[in-house]
Order: structure tokens, then sequence, then C-alpha cells
């Protein structure tokens, strides 16, 4: 299963972003295989509608779970319609991190 | 003639200035008074009664699933994220739509439409035999008024007097209804804020080209700073309205001192006639 961790910087070691829209980089681990992979937020300036553009972003990369700080309104919808679930993480560490609690099973899914 | 009333910042009195301005033209000649505060519309407040509606729409998209491949490039062309595809569906947020039209022409399947959702409305009153009122009302919840501001002016255009009203601030909706306007008549309080304000209106209105002139209301008499300012921008301050508990008393119970209080009608008529000869002049 592909998880998604929004950061600051890419790769596993980056720390997690808790803004989901305006993440700037989206790091995808693959849960089976380990691989990671960052994907650059293109949208995470733009003036409206980046939590749907980084839901699409969700969608198009086949992630089934989410780890970020917090969801808006719209972003919400479209990630719930997707079937994605999310978890919020705000300890301040790295996306590694994020990753090992979110499989120790210590974080808050919040949709 | 179009004459538009703005000022800095909400509480100055600026609706108080159209709806007595409109009134006691109304007593002379046909005037068209439009409330293009479509966020808080109040001048139909001093004028109660009927009215006639007609409904503001935009275009949204419409998403046929028969026809939809879920191929994904509407929500790639969508700059504003206002569509989301899905494995199975089209998940489509209208209130981020800003009716651009796009999707629908680049998707390679047909399978857009356009269809018309509710913005806002438009509200027209006849509170005098001359004196028409139109209100912009925008829908609760909507994020952008411009289109029913510019419904409205439309609704008014052709008119042979027609007075703005803009919302308060100096932001897009008060550009949308600046714009195309013959003059301005800036109204302010003569207060270090009201001044602050001023300025930054004097400004905007300037750079759209439109000359303006200033009321004060609430005036208490002290507002050598403000005059100076006035006289340095080339500004004229055409009327004063005093502080005084006779003029608070008609206004708090949301009557028009120029209908209820003598002499009142004449110094609206007289800015009237100062607005207009201003606009003369700079053209
Ligand atoms: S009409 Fe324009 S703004 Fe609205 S969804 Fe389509 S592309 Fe986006
Ligand atoms: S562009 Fe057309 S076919 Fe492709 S996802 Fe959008 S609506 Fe469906």
């Amino acid at each position: 299963m592909k998880i998604c961790v929004t950061a600051k910087e890419s790769g596993i070691d980056a720390q997690v972003e808790e803004r989901f829209g305006r993440a700037p980089y989206f790091v995808f681990i693959d849960e089976e295989t380990g691989d990671a992979a960052t994907v650059l937020n293109t949208g995470a300036g733009g003036a409206g509608g980046v939590g749907i553009k980084s839901a699409q972003i969700m969608v198009d990369n086949g992630a089934k779970v989410v780890i970020t700080g917090q969801v808006g309104g719209n972003a919400n919808s479209a990630l719930s319609a997707a079937g994605i679930a999310v978890y919020t993480y705000r300890a301040g560490g790295s996306v590694k991190d994020a990753v090992a609690a979110y499989q120790a099973g210590t974080l808050q899914r919040i949709l | 003639m179009q004459i538009v009333i703005a000022s800095g910042k909400g509480g100055t009195g600026k609706s108080t200035v159209a709806a007595n301005l409109a009134w006691s033209r109304a007593q002379e000649a046909p005037v068209t008074l439009v409330d293009c505060d479509v966020e808080e519309p109040n001048l139909h407040l001093f004028f109660p009664g009927g009215h006639t509606d007609t409904p503001v729409t935009r275009l949204v998209p419409a998403f046929d699933s028969e026809r939809c491949t879920r191929c994904g490039d509407c929500g790639r062309f969508c700059r504003f994220g206002a569509i989301a595809v899905l494995k199975d569906r089209v998940l489509f947020f209208p209130e981020i739509c800003h009716s651009c039209g796009g999707c629908a022409l680049v998707c390679p399947n047909a399978a857009i439409t356009e269809r018309p959702i509710s913005l806002g409305r438009i509200e027209e009153r006849h509170p005098l035999p001359e004196l028409r009122l139109i209100s912009g009302v925008m829908n609760e919840g909507e994020a952008v008024g411009i289109p029913v501001i510019q419904a409205a002016k439309e609704a008014a255009a052709g008119d042979a007097a027609i007075i703005l009203d803009s919302s308060p601030g100096t932001a897009c909706p008060v550009i949308e209804t600046v714009k195309g306007s013959d003059v301005c008549v800036l109204v302010t309080e003569a207060t270090p804020f009201g001044l602050h304000d001023l300025k930054l209106a004097a400004e905007v209105v300037s750079s759209l080209g439109v000359p303006a002139c200033v009321v004060i209301n609430r005036s208490c008499g002290d507002e050598d700073e403000t005059e100076a300012f006035c006289r340095e921008q080339g500004l004229p301050v055409f009327l004063r309205i005093p502080f005084s508990r006779e003029i608070a008393a008609v206004q708090n119970r949301g009557g028009l001192i120029s209908r209820d209080l003598p002499d009142w009608q004449a110094a609206f008529a007289g800015l009237y006639e100062q607005v207009i000869a201003l606009a003369e002049v700079q053209r």
C-alpha cells in the first residue's frame, strides 16, 4: 500500500509539513517495497483550490493513506470521495518518523 | 451621468449620502440609485416597499458520466483546482470555479456542458415616481460578488442619472463599481482614521481617472488635517454634515435628513449640482 507524507523537503529524512494543500513536497512511500518517491507540489503557491489539486496528486499517485497536519474542507471532500485515509502527525519529526508512528498504530485518523 | 459614492472604510455614512442625494434629486428629475455593496446591501432600508427580483447566474460545468472516460484533462486544465478526477467519477467544487469555461473546451469526449447556477439577484424598487432603486444582492457563501455588481450596473445602464453606492474599502468590488463613472463622491469623517482611509480611497479613484470630491460626515468643525489633504490633492469639499443630535436622531431611526429636516433637501440638491459641475469641468 502507498502512503503519502507531506514534507518540507524531498526524501524520507525531510521534516513533515503540517499543511496539506500548501505542502511544498509529497513523499510517497510504498509499504511493501520500502521505495520512496518525492513529488513537487507545483500548486503549493496557488491562490485557491490548492487542497483539491493536492488531493488529485494523491489520487494520481495511488496513495491510500495520507499523513499530514491538517486538511481543509474541500480537500477533505475530495480525499474522502477517493477513499483515501488521512492521519494527523504533529510531533515535528521527519517523514520516516511519521511513517514509523503510523505503522506502530499511534497516529490519530482524522478522515 | 454616473456618480459613484465611495469611502475608505465602512461606517462613514456613505449609504446615507447616497440615499439623501438620490432622494433630493428625485424631487426634481428621474434618478437611479444602485446599491453595489452586494455583500451587505442596505439602501433599501431607507426606502421600504415591495420589489421585483431578477436572478444573477453564472455558468459552471456539468459532467456527463456516460461520456466521461476519467481522462483527467479537465482537472489538469483548471488552474483553480475546482475539479478532481477520481477513478470512478469527477468531483466538482462550484464555489472555487471561476466560470472560465475552459474545462468544457479541453474535454476530449464532449462530456462537459455548461449549466447556470445562482450567484445572487437584482432587486428593483420604485420608492418615488422619479426614483428607481436597484440593489445587487449576492448569495451568502458566494466568494466573488463582481458579476452581481456588473449585473446591477447593467440594469441601470442607459438611465440619465445614476448614483452608485460602492462597498466600503478599496478592494476589487470598489474598483469594479468606480470603473466607468464620471465622478466620485468620497465620504469621510474628520478623524485621523478617517483621513487615512480617505487617502487610500482617493488614490484608487484617481488611479482610475475619475474626478473626485469630498463630503465630510459627522463634522465637528475641527478638520484642519482633512482640509489640508483635500487642498493638496485638489479635492473640493462640497458638503459638511455636522455632528448634531437632531441629525443623529433622524439617522438612527433610518430616516433621511433631506426629507425629514428642513434645509437638507436643498443642501443635497446643491451637492448634486456641484458634483455634476465637477464632472463636466473635468471632461
Ligand atoms: S469553468 Fe474554468 S474554473 Fe470552472 S471548473 Fe472549468 S476550468 Fe475550472
Ligand atoms: S476531460 Fe472530459 S472525459 Fe476527461 S475527465 Fe474531464 S470530463 Fe471526463
